[in-house]
């Protein structure tokens, strides 16, 4: 009775420890713990990781931890893709390979989850974090002390993900978790309540960054900077987090009833009792769709700054790039239909879903040419980020297109859940978003810290992710076309085993493209002197706000706030050999008011992890006490009437000195 | 672009349209939220798994009661926000504790149905209908409780800051939060209640 009360359903059977696999994963992350642990009491740097990174509010540093969450997540995700790929290689015929199904399903459905929402979304969120405001010359985002939290929060929610790996077990229902699978009476283990938390606390802080982007554009643009005179990204961003805030919701209310069911017995999804699973399945593509718009968006604007900084000219058609983002916006609303034609809506609305989904493909169109015509007669210099545009551009058109296939119901029909379709969300996933934040990883790297990463070893990871990414996905449209379905943890049919093979050679390439950026960054960081960013202008070329301060940017990032009126404000004072702020030689400083750090979001972020966690396990006592702590905290912050100060004239007279 | 020495343009000198503005958009994916649930309920109305008609559960006089205390804490409400104009502290924190008690009648009255539905063997566990029944209802109810909560921690916070812009400002916040409830609890009311009954 006792141990109920205090543990809830947990006990000592919730650790696999029979799992070599599992058991090996724990030992891993327990070693890295370990040594991180150990490495902050030996160089004494708890109170520097406290009072200079957690309690920070700073959106560059930020920034910084988002990235180094996708990181992370990414190797884990990727980890997940090898063991996946290296299954099917093996489990052919009478071969049943190295995972046992119940493994397998986990495996891909981490997978899924891991990459989307703690791979794509920080990283998205980091780079958004370190350039939007300097872009648009604003001295922080509109809400410094929220943005920490939505940090902490996408945080906890990957920390529950990775828990589910030791104790208990997560979702084996695929990444989206359909019902009625993924109710109380078919998986009654505490999987989808993993699945359920960690994206519910997640999801919390990624709708608050949405609110705070929106916020922080449309209110703390630079003088002059009008919303046709952005810089291309931010306005991509704009429209991304507008998605946010229209679609994370309807996320929080579908996992919402999804917990209710399990938890209460509703009967909002279930089999019986009059409950619709096609809700569910509306519901979430409602959000899912938008969501991956959300994705692409960003590195779409990344791409734009790109190609214009290395082809040394305008954007080509600026004004049909935002208005191709706007109508990608509104019409990423109404497709979400396509990802169940099959559900059996009828002819016309297959029809109106299917024509929709087509019509994205036009202003998908107008930004690809828009890039084309802005290389056409450029100055190109073939840098690393350029490479993944130009990669981008080829693999990005094939995936659209096999998307337009998808389109229609009748063909939709035949490859519905195949490989095929698979291997077309790969193609744009990796190819735009994957290709994009790299791009946008390379090229604004020296922004963040100051110095450049190497180049040759970018171009080696390049190129293995390019012929990696085709090795790997092309065998699977022709393993779709063949009728293989996707999620299989083994197969009787022999004519797929060498296409899986095949595909497995491509994902081991890809993850030597990844062993090549890791050693790019030892390699940076090692000979950072070396690559150092002397000017702040790290690419000669650079074209907006963002390069007109040094690298890395002072945490007050503009001295002076500049005054722009045109686009690109920046190239536009450099051909008018216009003095940059810091070449002025008696500057006019006037007093900074910066908001004070504060740990409150952090201590926010690890009272829902309590919670979250007592939720799964069921644990009372814990789930109050979560609770308490969450709306305890936050009242108190209500109470504290210091959260910012100034930074004095001559404060910042000493640190432009210094910096210049 | 040139240095702008003249016009020193710091946000967190007119935070207060900045902040409003972000709470408001705060407010339109709440809106959202109530929008999805809404269509959930409107999908499942009508399966009942063989248990009886909704409007056959709800006893409209009842519900009108408790839509009127609702409404009226909006005027009460509205009535603190003119003391506050007036910084008449002791009015704006007596129209305050009269909205409170208006809410907390209404989340009491929701509440006792929400009993004696169940008691009568018609809980949430009946059929997909009454569970996205108790699911809308419930949710904007808890959104009254947070609501009250929050008006209690205000309270607080005017006998100890007084009135000051950071205090109005959140009196805002709450007003927008509060008058958003009513207009969803319209919503509610017509949806839930009265087209049922029909």
């Amino acid at each position: 009775m006792l141990e109920k009360f205090i543990f809830g359903n947990l006990t000592l059977q919730a650790i696999p420890y029979h799992n070599p696999i599992i058991m090996g994963a724990a030992a891993m992350m327990a070693v890295v713990g370990a040594i991180i642990l150990g490495s902050l009491f030996y160089f004494k740097k708890w109170k520097w990781l406290w009072s200079e990174w957690i309690t920070s509010v700073d959106h560059k540093k930020i920034g910084i931890m988002y990235l180094i969450l996708a990181l992370v997540m990414f190797l884990r995700g990727f980890t997940d893709a090898i063991m996946m790929r290296l299954q099917q290689a093996l489990a052919a015929g009478d071969s049943l390979g190295y995972l046992p199904p119940e493994h397998y399903d986990q495996i891909f459905t981490a997978h899924g989850v891991i990459m989307i929402f703690f791979m794509a979304m920080p990283f998205m969120f980091g780079l958004i974090n370190i350039v939007l405001p300097l872009q648009i010359g604003a001295r922080d985002v509109a809400f410094p002390y929220l943005n920490s939290l939505s940090l902490w929060l996408s945080v906890v929610g990957a920390v529950l993900v990775n828990i589910s790996l030791v104790v208990g077990d997560f979702a084996a229902t695929g990444w989206l978790a359909y019902p009625p699978l993924s109710e109380i009476a078919y998986s009654p283990t505490v999987g989808v309540d993993y699945y359920i938390w960690a994206l519910q606390i997640s999801g919390v802080g990624t709708l608050l960054s949405g609110i705070n982007f929106v916020v922080t554009i449309l209110k703390m643009r630079c003088p002059g900077m009008t919303m046709m005179k952005m810089p291309v990204f931010a306005w991509t961003v704009f429209c991304s987090m507008i998605l946010v805030i229209l679609a994370f919701p309807v996320l929080t209310v579908t996992l919402g009833m999804l917990f209710l069911d399990r938890y209460f017995g509703m009967h909002f999804f279930t089999a019986d009792f009059g409950g619709n699973s096609m809700m569910y399945i509306n519901m979430i593509w409602i959000w899912g769709h938008p969501e991956v718009y959300i994705l692409i968006l960003p590195a779409f604007g990344m791409f734009s700054e790109v190609v214009a900084t290395f082809s040394k000219k305008y954007l080509f058609g600026y004004t049909t790039m935002v208005w191709a983002t706007a109508s990608i916006t509104v019409l990423s609303f109404i497709v979400w239909l396509h990802h169940f034609f099959t559900m059996g809506a009828g002819a016309d609305v297959n029809g109106f879903f299917g024509i929709a989904t087509m019509i994205i493909a036009i202003p998908t169109g107008v930004k690809v040419f828009n890039w084309l015509f802005t290389m056409y007669r450029g100055r190109i210099t073939f840098t690393t980020p350029m490479l993944w545009t130009v990669g981008f551009i080829t693999t990005f058109v094939i995936g659209g297109m096999t998307g337009v296939m998808l389109a229609v119901p009748a063909i939709d029909f035949q490859v519905h859940n195949s490989v095929f379709l698979i291997a077309h969300f790969h193609n744009v996933i990796i190819g735009g978003v994957v290709f994009g934040y790299l791009a946008g990883f390379t090229y604004w790297f020296p922004k963040a810290f100051g110095f450049k990463l190497n180049e040759k070893l970018g171009k080696y990871a390049f190129w293995c992710w390019l012929i990696g990414f085709y090795t790997a996905f092309m065998p699977l449209y022709a393993l779709g076309l063949m009728g293989m379905t996707r999620r299989l943890s083994h197969y009787s049919n022999l004519e797929w085993h060498p296409y899986l093979i095949v595909a497995a050679i491509g994902a081991a390439i890809i993850g030597c493209g990844v062993m090549f950026q890791v050693l790019q960054l030892i390699v940076s960081i090692k000979n950072r002197e070396h690559y150092r960013d002397k000017t702040g202008d790290a690419w000669e070329g650079g074209r907006t706000l963002e390069w007109s301060i040094p690298s890395p940017a002072p945490f007050y990032n503009f001295a002076i706030l500049p005054h722009v009126d045109s686009r690109d404000a920046f190239w536009v004072a450099k051909q008018k050999k216009l003095a940059n702020p810091h070449a002025i030689t008696h500057p006019q400083y006037q007093d900074i008011h910066m908001p004070k750090n504060t740990g409150i979001g952090f201590i926010i972020a690890m009272f829902s992890g309590m919670f979250g966690f007592a939720m799964i396990w069921h644990i009372g006592w814990l789930t109050v006490a979560g609770l308490i702590g969450i709306l305890a905290t936050t009242i108190i912050r209500t109470f504290d009437t210091h959260t910012d100060y100034y930074v004095k004239t001559a404060e910042i007279e000493r640190l432009e000195k210094v910096i210049a | 672009m040139t240095a702008d020495t003249l016009t020193h343009h710091d946000h967190h000198h007119n935070a207060d349209a900045t902040d409003i503005f972000g709470f408001w958009i705060y407010i339109m994916s709440d809106c959202i939220l109530f929008a999805i649930i809404f269509a959930t309920f409107a999908v499942l109305h009508t399966d009942l798994y063989g248990g009886p008609a909704l409007k056959e559960l709800t006893d409209m006089p009842y519900v009108l009661v408790e839509t009127m205390v609702l409404l009226s804490s909006s005027f009460t409400y509205g009535m603190s926000i003119l003391a506050l104009y007036k910084n008449e502290i002791k009015k704006v924190i007596t129209w305050l504790i009269i909205t409170f008690l208006l809410g907390a009648t209404f989340v009491g009255m929701e509440i006792n149905e929400f009993v004696h539905l169940c008691l009568e063997g018609h809980s949430w566990q009946s059929s997909a209908a009454l569970s996205a029944f108790f699911t809308l209802v419930g949710t904007h109810g808890f959104h009254v409780f947070m609501g009250l909560f929050w008006m209690l921690t205000l309270v607080i916070q005017l006998l100890v800051f007084g009135i000051n812009p950071m205090m109005r400002r959140r009196l805002t916040y709450l007003g927008l939060f509060w008058a958003f409830l009513d207009i969803v609890w319209i919503f509610v009311f017509t949806i839930v209640y009265l087209m049922e009954a029909i």
